[in-house]
Order: C-alpha cells, then sequence, then structure tokens
C-alpha cells in the first residue's frame, strides 16, 4: 500500500465565496446587472447590536399589565393646521400600487387603519383601494409624479416628498414590463409593457433653497392644513435632515439602506447608502443642533422587525418608525406554503426577492390576475393588524421595564451597545463599559 | 384703500374681483380663489402687484380667469384645474407645473421647467421658454412662441409640444409618447428621440395647436415632428451606450 500525504480540505476563498461566484457566471452568461427587490441582505451592525438595561436599584420600572405606557404620537405640529394623530409609532411606508397588487394595497390600508396608524401611497399614484381602506393616508410626491393630481393632494392627510429611498439613494423607480398592466400603465400615463424607469430627481426643483419654494407651493395647493413630509435616503442624514428643516419639513423620514425596494439593481441595494443604526443619531443630532427636535419629528425605517427595534429607535431619539418589508412578510410575503412554486422560480421562500417580475407566489409584488387572488384583503389586513399590536406590545413591554409611562420617554441613556461599531454608531456605551467611542477625544 | 374690490361688469352678469398681493397676502389670494365653489359668480380675477412672488394662484379648481398683472415667481399656476390665468409679465421656474386642465398664458418669458408633468390643459408661452421646457409632460399641451433650451421634453410622457422658434441640445431626452414639433433649428436631439415622418394626421392636430394658441400666420408645414424611436423602451443591453 503506497502512502498518501494527508489532503488538505478543499478551501473555498471567503473574498470569491459561492454567492461571488455565481454572480459572476450570471453577469457573464447575461451582460446585464442583477435586478432584485428587498433592502441590503449584508450583513450590518444593526439595533441586535443594542441592549436595554432595564431598571435596578437607581430606576424603578413600571407595572407590566396594569400601569399606562403611552403609545401615540402627533406627526405634523410645526405649520400643518391638521397634524396627524397616530395611536402607535409604527407606520406603513410608501409602497407603489403597480409594484404591489390592488389587493395587497388595500390590505395595508385596512391593517393601518385597524392599528390606527397610517400607511402610503407610491410611486404609482393613489388608488380608491388604499384611499377607501386607509383612514389616515399619506401621498407620496415623487420624482415622476406618476398619477399625481389636485385632488388626492387634496384628499391626502399628509404629503411626503420623496427625495431618496433606502435602497438606491441617488436612484430612481424601476418597474418592469412584466408588471405594466392596463390599470398601471393608465395611471402613470405610459404605454403598457414597456420598462419604467423613473427620474432620480425631482424635475421641477433642485437642492434646499428650490424645496423651500416647492413645499411653500404644496402648502398653498393644500391651504397649510397638511402635514408635509421629506423623505431621504440614509446618505448623509445630519446634512439631509438639517435641510430638510430649513426647507420647512413638518416631518422628516430617514430611510436606513436595510430599506426595501420594488426593483433596483442588487449593487446599488448593497453598495449605496448606510445602514438604519448609523443614520439616526446624525439625523436627531441635526434636530437638537437646530432646537427642532420634538418639534419637527423624525421618522426612520430600513429593517424595523419587532417592538425591540421600535423601542431602541425611539430610544435614540426617533418620533415614530416606518414598516414596509415587514408589513409585506405579514400579509404574506415569502410565505413557506408557496415553497414548491418558489422552488419553480429557482428560489425558496424566505429568500424570493424578484419582486420585479411580478411573479409572485403569494400575491402581492405582481399584477398577474390569478395571482393577486391569494391575497385576502381583510384577512391580510388582520395580520398586519396582529403584528402591529404585538410589535406596540413589544415595545411597551421594554418601556415599563426601564419605567417609561410612554415609549417616547425612552432614552439613549437605557442602552448599550455589543460591538465597538454600534457603539460608535448609536453613540451609546458598550457594555459593561462606560466607552462611547468618539465621544471624550477616544 | 381697499385690496380687493367687487365691481359687476357690464357685459357679463359676473362679478370681477380685483386682488392687490401689496395690499393682501399670497395665502389670503390662494384661500380666496380656493374658496370658491361651483356657480361662483365671481369669475373674472386680477392679481395686481404680483413682484416676483412664488406659487401665485395655484390649485385653481374652477372654471374662473385670471389676469396676473406683472412678473411672478415660481410654480405660477401650479396644478391648475379649469382655470384660464393669463401672465402679463414673465415666470419662473415651473409655471403650470402639473397642469391638469384650463389655460395658462405668459405675455412674456418663462423660466426652467415650464409645464412640468403637465397632465391636461394648454400652456402658452408667448416669449421664449428656458430649459427643460415640457419635462415628463404628461398629456399637457405646450405651445412656445419663441426658443426652448436645452433638455426640453426630457421624459416627455405624453401630450403636444409645439415650439415656433428653435430648441437647443438634447431635445426629447428619453421621451416616450409625447409628440414634439419644431419650426426652427434643433441643436440636438437627445437618446431615443428622431425626426418623424408628419402625416395628415399630425397636420391637423398641430393646426388645431396653433389655433388654439392664437397662432397666425404660420403653417403645420413649417414645422418638423419628433417622438420617440422607442428603442428603449424596454432595456437591452446592446443600447447601453445610448445611456
Amino acid at each position: 500500500m503506497t502512502y498518501r500525504n494527508p489532503p488538505t480540505t478543499p478551501r473555498k476563498s471567503a473574498t470569491f465565496d459561492d454567492y461571488t461566484l455565481s454572480e459572476i457566471r450570471r453577469a457573464a452568461a447575461t451582460g446585464i446587472y442583477d435586478i432584485r427587490g428587498a433592502g441590503a441582505k449584508r450583513k450590518l451592525p444593526h439595533f441586535d447590536d443594542l441592549l436595554f438595561l432595564g431598571a435596578s436599584i437607581s430606576r424603578y420600572p413600571l407595572e407590566g399589565y396594569r400601569e399606562r405606557c403611552d403609545t401615540s404620537v402627533v406627526l405634523g405640529s410645526r405649520h400643518a393646521k391638521k397634524p396627524i394623530e397616530l395611536k402607535i409609532p409604527i407606520t406603513i411606508a410608501g409602497m407603489s400600487f403597480g409594484s404591489l397588487s390592488g389587493p395587497a394595497k388595500e390590505a395595508l390600508g385596512r391593517g393601518a387603519t385597524l392599528s390606527g396608524t397610517s400607511t402610503t401611497t407610491g410611486d404609482g399614484g393613489m388608488t380608491e383601494e388604499e384611499r377607501g381602506h386607509s383612514k389616515t393616508l399619506v401621498y407620496q410626491y415623487l420624482p415622476s409624479r406618476y398619477g399625481m393630481n389636485l385632488r388626492d393632494l387634496r384628499r391626502a392627510d399628509a404629503i411626503e416628498v420623496v427625495v431618496g429611498q433606502g435602497a438606491k439613494p441617488g436612484g430612481g423607480g424601476m418597474l418592469l414590463g412584466q408588471k405594466i398592466s392596463d390599470r398601471v400603465a393608465e395611471m402613470r400615463t405610459l404605454p403598457k409593457g414597456i420598462d419604467q424607469r423613473s427620474a432620480s430627481r425631482h424635475p421641477d426643483w433642485t437642492g434646499p433653497d428650490d424645496l423651500e419654494i416647492k413645499i411653500l407651493e404644496l402648502r398653498e395647493i393644500t391651504d397649510w392644513e397638511k402635514p408635509i413630509y421629506v423623505k431621504v435616503g440614509g446618505a448623509r442624514p445630519y446634512y439631509d435632515t438639517a435641510l430638510a428643516v430649513k426647507a420647512g419639513a413638518d416631518v422628516v423620514v430617514v430611510d436606513g439602506m436595510q430599506g426595501g425596494t420594488a426593483a433596483t439593481q442588487e449593487v446599488f441595494i448593497e453598495n449605496v447608502g448606510q445602514p438604519t443604526l448609523a443614520c439616526i443619531r446624525p439625523a436627531v443630532q441635526a434636530l437638537q443642533d437646530l432646537g427642532m427636535h420634538r418639534k419637527v419629528q423624525l421618522i426612520v425605517s430600513g429593517g424595523i422587525r419587532n417592538g425591540a427595534d421600535v423601542a431602541k429607535a425611539l430610544a435614540l431619539g426617533v418620533d415614530a418608525v416606518s414598516i414596509g418589508t415587514a408589513a409585506l412578510v405579514a400579509l404574506g410575503d415569502n410565505d413557506p406554503r408557496w415553497e414548491a412554486e418558489y422552488n419553480e422560480l429557482g428560489t425558496t421562500a424566505g429568500a424570493y426577492d424578484d419582486w420585479h417580475e411580478g411573479r409572485d407566489p403569494a400575491g402581492i409584488t405582481t399584477q398577474d390576475p390569478e395571482l393577486m387572488k391569494r391575497v385576502d384583503p381583510v384577512a391580510a389586513g388582520r395580520r398586519l393588524a396582529n403584528y402591529l399590536k404585538v410589535m406596540t406590545l413589544e415595545a411597551q413591554t421594554i418601556a415599563r421595564a426601564c419605567g417609561k409611562n410612554s415609549l417616547h420617554n425612552l432614552e439613549p441613556e437605557d442602552l448599550v451597545a455589543l460591538t465597538i461599531e454600534a457603539a460608535a454608531m448609536a453613540g451609546v456605551p458598550l457594555a459593561g463599559t462606560n466607552w462611547i467611542p468618539g465621544k471624550n477625544g477616544f | 384703500m381697499p385690496a380687493t374690490k367687487l365691481s359687476k361688469t357690464a357685459a357679463h352678469d359676473h362679478a370681477s374681483r380685483v386682488f392687490d398681493l401689496d395690499q393682501m397676502s399670497l395665502r389670503e389670494l390662494n384661500q380666496a380663489l380656493h374658496n370658491l365653489t361651483p356657480g361662483s359668480n365671481e369669475t373674472a380675477w386680477e392679481v395686481l402687484n404680483p413682484k416676483g412672488n412664488h406659487s401665485v394662484a395655484v390649485g385653481v379648481d374652477q372654471p374662473i380667469t385670471i389676469d396676473v398683472r406683472g412678473s411672478v415667481g415660481y410654480y405660477c399656476g401650479g396644478m391648475n384645474s379649469g382655470s384660464a390665468i393669463t401672465v402679463h409679465g414673465s415666470a419662473g421656474p415651473g409655471v403650470g407645473e402639473n397642469m391638469m386642465s384650463g389655460s395658462i398664458t405668459v405675455k412674456g418669458d418663462a423660466s426652467q421647467y415650464a409645464g412640468a408633468t403637465g397632465k391636461g390643459g394648454l400652456l402658452v408661452i408667448e416669449g421664449n421658454a428656458s430649459s427643460r421646457c415640457g419635462i415628463s409632460m404628461k398629456g399637457i399641451d405646450i405651445v412656445v412662441h419663441g426658443n426652448i433650451g436645452h433638455m426640453s421634453a426630457f421624459m416627455a410622457q405624453s401630450g403636444n409640444l409645439v415650439v415656433l422658434g428653435d430648441a437647443g441640445d438634447a431635445l426629447g431626452d428619453s421621451i416616450y409618447e409625447a409628440r414634439l414639433f419644431v419650426r426652427g433649428k434643433v441643436d440636438s436631439l437627445g437618446a431615443d428621440c428622431i425626426a418623424k415622418e408628419m402625416r395628415a394626421e399630425h397636420l391637423d392636430l398641430l393646426q388645431g395647436l396653433l389655433d388654439r394658441a392664437g397662432v397666425t400666420g404660420v403653417k403645420p408645414t413649417d414645422f418638423k415632428r419628433y417622438g420617440s424611436a422607442r428603442t428603449l423602451y424596454n432595456f437591452n443591453i446592446d443600447n447601453a451606450d445610448a445611456y
């Protein structure tokens, strides 16, 4: 028997991992970049890297099931005659009719209304389904202005001027031809079946000084009644927040890179923008520096999943959070019940992100009349309401444990970080130390 | 001196209303316009001393006439729905942005983004219009007596843009189904915009637009038509150099 030297275990490259290799092969075969939905999938510093301290000898808790812990929030009190009053500080983010089916939009409205919160239109105009089923509806004012009209502007409860979104700060919307049904085409004044690549810049204003004039116009059109939000992607949160306030915003929405999209280049989603956790403190700091914290409200979105995330965001100074991807999951997105169909599409439940193709087995990111029947708007709306209720209860549980009778009384001093990165981003001490990286000169 | 006055005109039993922006605020003007209800007899409005104010007569949704005596700032007549606005002066950026219906006539020149994203109605610029005229237009008709600047009709989706003079660079870049008619020279065409055959239906359409805009002494046959080559409607990697 001949002696063989002991072999080494086959070793794959950390740099050229399986996903990277598959993407190189895919690019070489097709000659086009990968387009997909959802937000950044890479591992990022996030709320999981923060912990609450809870009560101890120096802080006493509230009784979990007896003492009140307020969850309400008022948005838009700076200038609007009719600010929005929400029962919970969790809103539904803008998602377009076109990217989502009509029943899915209706379900979002139903769920939000049951929960006493708002939902938001998207880059495709306002549908009757969502207006009719949404007590509080935020109307997005986007670069494309698809479907933008005076009547809908006046029957909205708030207006959100969208400058950018976390999945693609600096990028415009994208809705590929397979999802452009007759109805979608008509609402957007475009031919059926063509790829719609929405503008990334507004057509009639550029820069903060113009934005101020644009906001004035929107206020004049709506007689100063409606709160005006300005939504930005998580690019330069300190300056974007400050400039939005200067331009006259009632509410600033900052969307981190985990925030979803209906369709964008993978390279864009994963490489442009900042994590949600990294956006919060600079945005809050901008408001504090201007003396506008709690006067101009701050909404943060991108990767909010549970009541702990809500509580952590609020503790860092946010007034409300917004959910998109999580709301779709509550409606039924990526449900394992459709596993066989996900497999046929070359994916698996939990990983399905080809939302732009319009073949969503769950019937949510599609315009296919048969597939969209799978969304029962009443039942799906109820699931969303249940989920929002659980998130709220979870956040209250944490707040009471920290001795707070309102979610908005949570504060950075209630938090520590598990990693140096999270400590630096959130501006809270590394657990077990009093070290906040970047503070006090080191 | 009263800032507004009501008077009955002899020819019509309709009240005219004069609104002096030296005496009253823009807010009061727009609120008064929004307070109008269908059937109101206050159908003729005159705005004095606009002095470059932004957002003059925005969001009007009644079929009234508004004569603005002077020049205006940004977004005059924004989202207009059914009123007939005449600016007896020049207009700043975004005049008639997102107009739904009705008409806006600018006696002087217009700045950038005139008629941006307009859904309907007629915008007439009797002077020149600057860059990005008709950007992202969605059904509005725009007639410019003079010249227009660069990047006009960028991503124009539908409607008609008529230019009696010349057009600047990159006309109709990434255009969809809007029709462009230019009588003078075009410095350059943008991506996917091409010269197209002027058929009888287009001559009829153009004559109608010229008539509505009060243009005389100009023949539709003097114009060239431009529109989408439709090669970029669905993404094809072989077209990547076009962007």
